[in-house]
Parts: C-alpha cells; sequence; structure tokens
C-alpha cells in the first residue's frame, strides 16, 4: 500500500512537469500544425540558465536566502528561454510556414540539435549538481511514504501555472486571438487579428513555460547537462498526444497520466515481466503508449483533431 | 548513375561519357590518394561508403515514398547485431558470411514490416515521432538485454566477430602478391563495399522506374489520389519500410564485420539524424544526392577534425570546439540552411519535372 501511494506521488510530481512541457507542444501545434521539437532542448536551456545564474549569485552574494536565489534564477531563465522561442520562430519556422509539409519538421530536428550542441559548447558535457535550493529532505506525511518540499512546491507551481494559462487562454484579449488563430489563420487576420504576433506570442508563452518547467525537473533531479531536454521533450510531446493534441486540458491530463503511468510502470514490471525486464526500460513506456494512442485513439483522449492531417 | 553523372558539374552535360568515366576512375583510385594522407583516411572512405547504402536506404523510405523516418539506424543495428549473434565468440556461433548476409537483411526487413504495421496508418510529423520512438526502443533493449539473460553484452556491446569473409578468402588480411607487395585490407574492404554500393545504386535505379517506385511517388505526391488510382497504399508503404530496412541491414552487418565489435553506442538517434541529414542535404528522392549527401556529410567531419582542431589550437591555444561538438554543428546547420534555403538540397530531384515536361511537349503536338 505505501508503494503504491509513494508511486502515485513520484507518478503526481514527474507528470505535472510534463504537463507543463506539454502545453508548449500542444499550444503550437494548435496554431500551426507543427511539433516544435526543439520545445524539450528549451527547457534544457532554461535550467542551465538557471543553474549559471544561481552560481553566479552564490558567488557574489553568498548570503541570498534560497528563495530569492531561486526567483532570480527564474527571472533571468524565463526572458532567456522567451528570447530563443521567439528566434526560433521569426528565424526559422515563420519562413517555412507554406513550406512542404517536411520542411518544418526536419528544420525542427535540426533546431533541437542545434541547441543541444551549442549548450554542449557552452556548459561542456558534462552533468551539473544542480543546487537544491529549496529543502529535499523527505517528508513523511503518512508512515512508509515519502514526498520532499521541492515536490509539493512543483506540484502546487505547476497546478497555479495551468489555471493561469486557461485564464490566459479563455478570459484574455490575447486568449481569444489564439483561439481564433488556431481555428483558422486567414479568417482570424481578415478580423484584424495579427497572426504573426499571436504565433510569436505563442511560441513566447511555451518557452516561458519550458524555462520553468526545465527548473522544476532540474531541481527534482538535482542534475543539468546538455541533453537533459530531449527525453523530457519528447515524453511531454506524448502527454500531449494523449490528451489530445492541440487541446489545452488535453495536455494537462496527458502528462499527469503519462506520469502516473511511467511511475506504476517502473514500479511494477519487474513483477509483470517475471523479472525479465527491470527498471532501466522505464523510458520504453512513453513510446508504447504513444503508439498505442496514435493506433488506437489517434484524436486522445480529449481532442478533437485527427491526426490524419497532411 | 545518370543522376549521378549529370549531377558533375559543367561536365556531366556536356559529355555525358566523359563524366561517367571520371565518377568511375574516382571511385576506383580514391582509397590510394587518401592512403597518401594516412591509413586512417581509408578507412573513413570505408564508412563513407557504408553511409552511402544507409543513405540510399533511407532514402527509398523518406524520398521515394515520403515517410519520415527517423528510426532508421535501428535498421542499422539490427543488421549489425544480427551478424554479431551469427558470427562471433559471443555465443560462439561462426556462421559463413553468404548466410549471416541474407538473415541480417531478412532480419532487418522483419523489423521494417514490425514498424511498418502500427504505423500504416500515421503521416508526416506523427510518423517520425514513432519511428524516432521505435529507434530508441531498440537502443534500450541492445543497452539492457544482458540481464537476466545476457544476449546483446549489454553497453560493452559484442568483439571480435567474424571479418567478411568471401570464400575463404579473408577480407581483414592484406592481401600478399608477392613477397614484398600486398594490398591492405582496408583497401579490399574500401572495394568490396564499392561492389554493394555500385549493386546498391543499380537496383535503387531500377526500382524507382518501375510499378513500385511509380507507386511511391504516386503515394508520397497525393495519398488520397494514389489510393484512387487503385496503388496499394498499404503494401506499397511496407514495402517501402522493408525495402529500406533491408538496406540498413545489410550496412550495418558490414559494419559489423568491418569494425569487429557492435555497441548500442553506435546506434544512437544522432546517427540517424546523420543519415536523414545526408538525404535532405543531398535531396530527398534523389539517387545521386543521396551518394553526394552521404559522401559529403560522412567526410567534411573528418577534415573538420584535421584542420579546425589544429587551427584552434594555433588561434585560441585551446581546443574550443572538439571534432564531435563540430560534427554535430555541422550537421544541425546544414539541416536548417537547406530547409530554410534550398529545401530540395544540393542536387535536386528532377525526374518530375523531366516527365512534366514531356508530357507538356506531348500535349503541344
Amino acid at each position: 500500500m505505501e508503494t503504491l501511494i509513494q508511486q502515485l506521488i513520484n507518478g503526481l510530481v514527474i507528470g505535472s512537469v510534463y504537463a507543463l512541457i506539454a502545453l508548449g507542444y500542444t499550444m503550437v501545434y494548435g496554431i500551426l500544425g507543427l511539433i516544435n521539437f526543439a520545445h524539450g532542448d528549451v527547457l534544457m536551456v532554461g535550467a542551465l540558465t538557471a543553474l549559471q545564474t544561481m552560481l553566479f549569485l552564490m558567488g557574489v552574494a553568498p548570503g541570498l536566502s534560497p528563495i530569492y536565489m531561486l526567483t532570480i534564477a527564474l527571472m533571468v531563465a524565463i526572458p532567456v528561454c522567451m528570447t530563443l522561442g521567439f528566434l526560433m520562430e521569426r528565424l526559422a519556422y515563420r519562413r517555412l510556414r507554406n513550406a512542404p509539409r517536411l520542411a518544418p519538421l526536419i528544420t525542427a530536428i535540426g533546431m533541437s540539435f542545434l541547441l543541444q550542441t551549442v549548450a554542449m559548447i557552452i556548459w561542456g558535457r558534462n552533468y551539473h549538481t544542480f543546487p537544491q535550493l529549496i529543502s529535499t529532505t523527505p517528508l513523511e506525511p503518512i508512515a512508509g511514504v515519502f514526498i520532499t518540499p521541492v515536490q509539493v512546491v512543483i506540484i502546487i507551481a505547476s497546478a497555479a501555472i495551468m489555471i493561469g494559462l486557461s485564464l490566459l487562454v479563455t478570459r484574455s484579449k490575447i486568449g481569444r486571438a489564439m483561439r481564433a488563430t488556431a481555428e483558422n489563420h486567414r479568417v482570424a487576420s481578415l478580423m484584424g487579428v495579427d497572426t504573426n504576433a499571436v504565433i510569436a506570442f505563442t511560441f513566447v508563452v511555451g518557452a516561458a513555460l519550458a524555462a520553468i518547467a526545465g527548473v522544476m525537473f532540474a531541481s527534482n533531479y538535482g542534475i543539468a547537462h546538455y541533453g537533459m531536454g530531449f527525453m523530457p521533450g519528447l515524453k511531454a510531446f506524448t502527454a500531449a498526444v494523449l490528451g489530445g493534441i492541440g487541446n489545452l486540458g488535453g495536455a494537462m491530463l496527458g502528462g499527469i497520466v503519462l506520469g502516473l503511468v511511467e511511475s506504476f510502470g517502473a514500479g511494477y514490471i519487474e513483477h509483470l515481466s517475471f523479472g525479465f525486464l527491470n527498471s532501466s526500460y522505464q523510458d520504453i513506456f512513453a513510446f508504447i503508449i504513444l503508439g498505442l494512442v496514435l493506433i488506437f485513439k489517434p484524436t486522445g483522449l480529449l481532442g478533437e483533431r485527427v491526426s490524419d492531417r497532411a | 548513375m545518370n543522376e549521378l553523372v549529370s549531377a558533375v558539374p559543367w561536365l556531366g552535360k556536356r559529355n555525358p561519357m566523359a563524366a561517367r568515366w571520371l565518377i568511375i576512375i574516382i571511385a576506383l583510385v580514391a582509397p590510394l590518394i587518401a592512403w597518401q594522407f594516412g591509413r586512417s583516411w581509408v578507412r573513413i572512405l570505408d564508412f563513407a561508403l557504408l553511409y552511402m547504402m544507409l543513405a540510399l536506404g533511407l532514402n527509398l523510405v523518406v524520398g521515394f515514398a515520403g515517410l519520415l523516418d527517423l528510426g532508421y539506424i535501428a535498421f542499422y543495428a539490427v543488421g549489425a547485431y544480427a551478424f554479431a549473434f551469427l558470427a562471433s565468440p559471443h555465443f560462439d556461433v561462426h556462421m559463413p558470411f553468404w548466410i549471416v548476409l541474407p538473415l541480417a537483411a531478412g532480419f532487418a526487413a522483419l523489423a521494417g514490416i514490425m514498424l511498418g504495421f502500427p504505423v500504416l496508418r500515421l503521416r508526416g510529423d506523427y510518423l517520425a515521432i514513432v519511428t524516432l520512438g521505435f529507434g530508441e526502443i531498440v537502443r534500450i533493449f541492445l543497452l539492457n538485454l544482458n540481464y537476466p539473460i545476457n544476449i546483446t553484452n549489454g553497453p560493452q556491446g559484442i568483439n571480435m566477430i567474424d571479418p567478411i569473409n568471401l570464400f575463404g578468402w579473408d577480407l581483414s588480411r592484406n592481401l600478399q602478391i608477392t613477397e614484398n607487395f600486398s594490398i591492405n585490407s582496408l583497401f579490399l574492404y574500401y572495394y568490396f563495399f564499392l561492389l554493394c554500393v555500385a549493386g546498391s545504386i543499380l537496383f535503387v535505379q531500377r526500382l524507382q522506374i518501375s510499378r513500385i517506385g511509380r507507386a511511391w511517388a504516386a503515394m508520397r505526391d497525393d495519398e488520397l489520389a494514389a489510393k484512387a488510382i487503385g496503388i496499394n497504399t498499404r503494401n506499397m508503404k511496407l514495402l517501402a519500410f522493408s525495402l529500406g530496412a533491408t538496406f540498413g541491414g545489410v550496412a550495418g552487418a558490414l559494419f559489423g564485420a568491418f569494425q569487429g565489435f557492435v555497441s548500442p553506442e553506435s546506434f544512437s538517434l544522432m546517427e540517424s539524424i546523420a543519415v536523414l541529414t545526408m538525404v535532405v542535404f543531398g535531396g530527398m528522392g534523389n539517387i545521386a544526392g543521396a551518394i553526394v549527401g552521404a559522401f559529403v556529410l560522412a567526410l567534411l567531419p573528418e577534415i573538420l577534425r584535421d584542420v579546425a582542431v589544429p587551427m584552434q589550437q594555433t588561434l585560441f591555444g585551446t581546443v574550443i570546439l572538439d571534432p564531435e561538438v563540430l560534427r554535430m554543428l555541422l550537421l544541425s546547420l546544414a539541416m536548417i540552411l537547406m530547409m530554410l534555403l534550398r529545401p530540395s538540397g544540393l542536387i535536386p530531384a528532377r525526374a518530375r519535372y523531366a516527365h512534366a515536361e514531356n508530357m507538356k511537349r506531348e500535349g503541344a503536338q
């Protein structure tokens, strides 16, 4: 029973991070129909920028309280990622909007590897220890079940951000413009929506979410390196598809579900496969889910869009 | 070959015959020239030929049939590991080369069909991600299947794979012609691989203009229309995956035998992307493109390694960009810039336009 609850907590924590990343994928896909392959690497840039800022702050003002330090690190990481998202859209994807369908995807893959390479040049190949500014001493709310304060913060913060984003999209003027653009570019622009600005805004918001998710991810595992964004990126994409790509609620749901499946899967795979497979196979769950969803229910749990778009 | 010939700058259009001989002569003497710079360069050429086979195979899938496959290296892995299982001390099986090669190709083709079935309904970007997942799953299994039963020997990989042995002629030994003249094994491999690549080119070329190739082109350009004119798109897709995979499998088997060991490290996503970049860079759907792309992008990183690293030493005193970083930088920039500036690649595929022109001419008469 304790294991079950423990897996549930672990799944919720990692699932909420996936959900945050998945939102970025799903917003861009909803508007442009583009899988922004490099989204996961924006997360990596966010985490490493935050790391760099923290190290700098620790050098300049060692007595600074951890909360301030984390806030300042986020204040640096978020704008950096926003700029990155903006530049990616402006310099590459915008020019490819009317290109043959494989071109934007191939560009996005190239972009992903370019970001990783540049990060490798700046930060090297090594794994960096990510400062654990929020305590990681596990609390024990129920006997045998552990949760760290970092994890509590991650769950609460992601919930808050997701609510905020939903409000932005459903209640604000720019949110309405985003929905209109997703519905139909041309008609939206005829109605006076500056679709280019809306698309750029979408990329920027997605990148900001990725930056936050990156800091969360790195805080949870305590490490950061140039390739850290790739796997969570892919998994978040899976989460977005699972929930129904293009659908914000779907991305959140998909993220949580994927996190839970992964956590339970990793916990029980050894029993299920009679000891043949072990938890080092954790990463294949996402791909298997992705395959199954795309084959049997390509619209995802909540989506209406079909996967069959050309 | 004709495409390759007409791709030769200047000479290709004026004197195709001369261009053809030029290509053949260059292909034949290339290792002799490379030898002057050191034996490692001949080795690099050998690898470039393997990349050409991979690029030709991926070009079938991506270029001809329009299915973006990001897990192509998995088939290379299947071929290499099949060879390693059947011809190494790992299981203590030593089957002859001519039995192992078709088996490796067959396993890869089977893997291709296994991948093809579930993804039949997917198109474009979804297909890309699922195939990427497939490649990663294969790699994760290779990495972890050393427990509880040791099948793949985990991250260490499999060593001491039997070399290629053509009817009792061991390619890994230098060929002794006379007392003090021998041909280095690297040359033997080069010419053997060259033969394989030439055979592949011939095969792919015939395939492209065959009923199958035309069906692929129709499917790539408009799947619905292709279905409407009676093309069985399901079978055509499976055929594309399995034939493409076969190329990967053969190249993988040759790679395993040539290198003598295989490990999961050689089959990372980066390699899939590298092969894709070669196809994209050269020009999708175009044999000459695949060949030139593979040649340029297999050689360029090595040249950079030799040029850029010492240059950085003298300029900055340290090596800022090590060769692996340079290679990644080169590949990713090649991919992005090519898509932005010249989406049809270095040598654009022209077959379709040629047909269109013919039709126009016929219509005018």
